[in-house]
């Protein structure tokens, strides 16, 4: 198989102009959606439509035929075409200079016998046309830089630097619908679908060298057969240059052989996977929310240098409990220093645990949240912060703000304060990260539970990961540390 | 795919640094009593060959033989033991070794990916407990430093019932023995070192099987 070029890559993922092969005037098909998602998202190219009758689409005029188009133009087609129609079609498009093509167009290799020798000989010609045949029988692809919106279903995502390739194109939907909830955007989305001619490695490789993408996010269900060599090398490569997060599908159909040897009867295929992806220096993740997760936690956050984490907490139980989480990981809860210990006695009552986790037991004032932050996260012993019980003010003031008092009893005064504080507790989360060079991870269940909350809102709308819980930013954080570890031993920087 | 004796096993893992005991091949009862008292009792005996793989469930392996009598009635009993199908047998006279640790070390060649190595934790319930670590072949010293690191039972690697620590070097020297077998000898399709006991905190097998292919692929 012949490796792509730069050039067709960014024919796919930023191209000059797209034309919807197979525009529909069902607003249920395909070809409908496919080019209202692209005339609704921002797209600010040339936008070109095919339909057998040369009907408008969506008050967009149509071609019966792609040779009525103009030349040199078109960089992508998206082909929503039965598949017997795509050869002819795909000559078409050679002919007017296109050079990738996403095939939406479901019936072939999935389809039997029949429909793979009709993905081969779709594949050899795209090869021999010089056409990058991302598909078939795949959801679209989705560039968040150029407003692109190349997909047959929904959402948009926010941009961002998560490059995401996946063989399963609902994957793509979830990630896209974490970065929607989250604030943590997307660069590149696309699905594999069979993955005929461009499979997720290829995907992978053109993040590594595209300059919108920080963080590599990939799902696939297995390797194809003889190449397990070559996309170990492949993925240790861009693991080199990039984080490369992966969740892998197909776990559980994993059986223990019969083997002669020992060895070969512990040789589980998830195992092999498993020692492969970490020699690769490839984060697992154990879910496909944890790698949203870390994926999005490495997007925002810098690499720890170290793996002593401090917990900041307003509130005991939840540092206690990421206290627990910590202890199952690679990740250590720091010693506090003694002359760090002394320097947060002179903002807090003498109440405070005195001990990591840093439990500020309510002796928080107006100021004491940002400067611990800064105390802890500068300190040379500490390498990460966690910081919890982010929220609880506003959570408070939401109650007030709805019930019959409001806004009288000094309840308007209070609500806003207390909104303003919450805010400003994030801020100071991510200027301490900022300043320090070092990761400061905010977590709360309001997160999910009140994604309005000025504390989340504030997070979301910086861009950063607000954590869903403490042991989901913990979990994060370890993939962040293990990434540190595998590049510091092998000498590599930490970006 | 046929194997090698234990002795040549050794033979050939032994050249790339893997470390076993001290131990000799003999042919007669008379010649493993002379061979104990060379190695120090107590001793154990085996019965060896080309066509014998798996020794311990044949009854092939006498522990802990502490006495000149001893050594001849067990390497008499194993001879008399050895079958047609075994063909040519000889005994292994080695020193018997006490370690509390045990790991499991070996190769394997992976349909996807081609030979691995493997670290695990060993002993009787290796399989059910199932703490290894695998990497593809060849490794580095980070890759092995890594292997060790990956197992979850790290107690086991610390120092342990007044034991010293594990020395993971010496553990890493024998994974990059095993991944330089590998690729010094592709005609190699798996290895076991089980088990690789940890004596005074330093690694040695005492069994080993290879397993080799014919045709090299």
């Amino acid at each position: 198989m012949t490796r792509h070029t730069p050039e067709q890559f960014r024919a796919l993922f930023d191209p000059r102009a797209v034309l919807v092969a197979g525009a529909s005037t069902h607003p249920g098909k395909f070809g409908f959606v496919a080019l209202h998602n692209i005339l609704s998202c921002g797209y600010q190219g040339g936008i070109y439509a095919t339909n057998r009758d040369g009907a408008a689409v969506l008050g967009i005029a149509t071609a019966r035929d792609v040779a009525e188009l103009p030349d040199g133009e078109i960089d992508l087609a998206f082909v929503c075409t039965p598949a017997g129609a795509n050869p002819e079609l795909l000559k078409a498009c050679a002919a007017k200079g296109i050079t990738a093509a996403f095939i939406a167009s479901a019936g072939y290799g999935e389809a039997g016998d029949e429909g793979r020798r009709a993905q081969d000989e779709l594949v050899a010609l795209a090869e021999e046309l010089g056409i990058l045949l991302a598909g078939p029988n795949g959801q679209g692809v989705v560039s968040t830089p150029a407003q692109l919106c190349a997909q047959i279903v929904g959402p948009y995502p926010p941009r961002g630097r998560i490059g995401v390739a996946s063989q399963s194109g609902n994957l793509v939907s979830a990630f896209q619908n974490y970065a929607g909830q989250t604030g943590v955007g997307i660069s590149r989305a696309v699905s594999a679908g069979n993955a005929a001619a461009v499979a997720v490695p290829d995907f992978l490789e053109y993040f590594a060298t595209d300059p919108e993408t920080a963080v590599a996010l990939a799902y696939i269900e297995g390797v194809a057969v003889g190449e397990g060599r070559a996309v170990y090398e492949r993925l240790r490569q861009v693991s080199e240059r990039l984080p490369v997060v992966l969740v892998k599908g197909g776990r559980s159909a994993d059986g223990q052989r019969a083997a002669a040897s020992h060895t070969g009867s512990l040789a589980s295929d998830d195992r092999v996977f498993d020692g492969m992806a970490r020699q690769a220096g490839v984060q697992r993740a154990a879910t496909v929310e944890q790698a949203f997760d870390v994926a999005a936690t490495f997007a925002t956050q810098p690499l720890p240098q170290g793996n002593r984490v401090a917990v900041v907490t307003t509130a005991g139980g939840w540092g206690v409990a990421t206290a627990d989480a910590l202890s199952q990981t690679s990740l250590q809860l720091a010693a506090l220093p003694d002359d760090l210990r002394a320097a947060i006695d002179e903002h807090l009552p003498p109440r405070w645990s005195r001990n990591n986790p840093i439990d500020l037991a309510g002796g928080e004032t107006r100021d004491t949240v940002p400067a611990v932050l800064d105390l802890v996260a500068g300190h040379s012993e500490i390498d990460a912060v966690i910081f919890l019980g982010i929220g609880i003010q506003s959570n408070e003031a939401k109650l007030m703000r709805r019930g019959r008092f409001y806004p009288d009893h000094g309840l308007e005064r209070i609500v806003a304060y207390h909104e303003r504080q919450d805010a400003r507790f994030a801020q100071a989360a991510i200027e301490a990260s900022d300043r320090t060079g070092k990761p400061v991870l905010v977590a709360t269940e309001l997160a999910v539970a009140s994604p309005d909350n000025p504390a989340v809102a504030t997070m979301r709308e910086a861009g950063r990961l607000c954590h869903a819980s403490a042991n989901r930013a913990v979990a994060a954080l370890d993939h962040l540390w293990q990434r540190s570890r595998w590049l510091q031993r092998r000498g590599l920087p930490l970006g | 795919m046929p194997t090698l004796s234990e002795a040549g096993s050794k033979e050939l893992l032994g050249g790339f640094g893997v470390p076993f005991p001290a131990e000799h091949v003999v042919t007669t009862a008379a010649d493993a009593v002379v061979a104990a008292e060379a190695v120090g009792y107590p001793v154990v005996v085996k019965l060896g060959g080309d066509g014998i793989a798996h020794k311990t469930e044949r009854g092939l392996v006498r522990l802990n033989l502490s006495a000149a009598d001893a050594v001849r009635e067990a390497a008499e009993a194993l001879l008399a033991a050895a079958t047609p199908e075994d063909g040519e047998v000889h005994l292994l006279v080695a020193p018997m070794l006490r370690a509390t640790r045990e790991l499991i070390a070996g190769l394997h060649r992976d349909e996807q990916f081609g030979t691995t190595v493997m670290l695990g934790v060993g002993g009787i319930l290796a399989e059910a407990v199932a703490d290894v670590a695998f990497r593809l072949v060849p490794i580095t010293r980070t890759d092995a430093e890594e292997m060790i690191d990956d197992l979850a039972t790290q107690a086991l690697l610390g120092e342990f019932r007044g034991e010293p620590a594990v020395d993971r070097d010496a553990v890493a020297d024998v994974l990059l023995g095993l991944s330089q077998a590998a690729t010094e000898r592709p005609d190699v399709a798996s290895a076991d070192l089980n088990p690789l006991l940890i004596v005074d905190g330093r690694p040695i097998a005492v069994d080993a099987l290879v397993e080799l292919e014919l045709e090299p692929s």
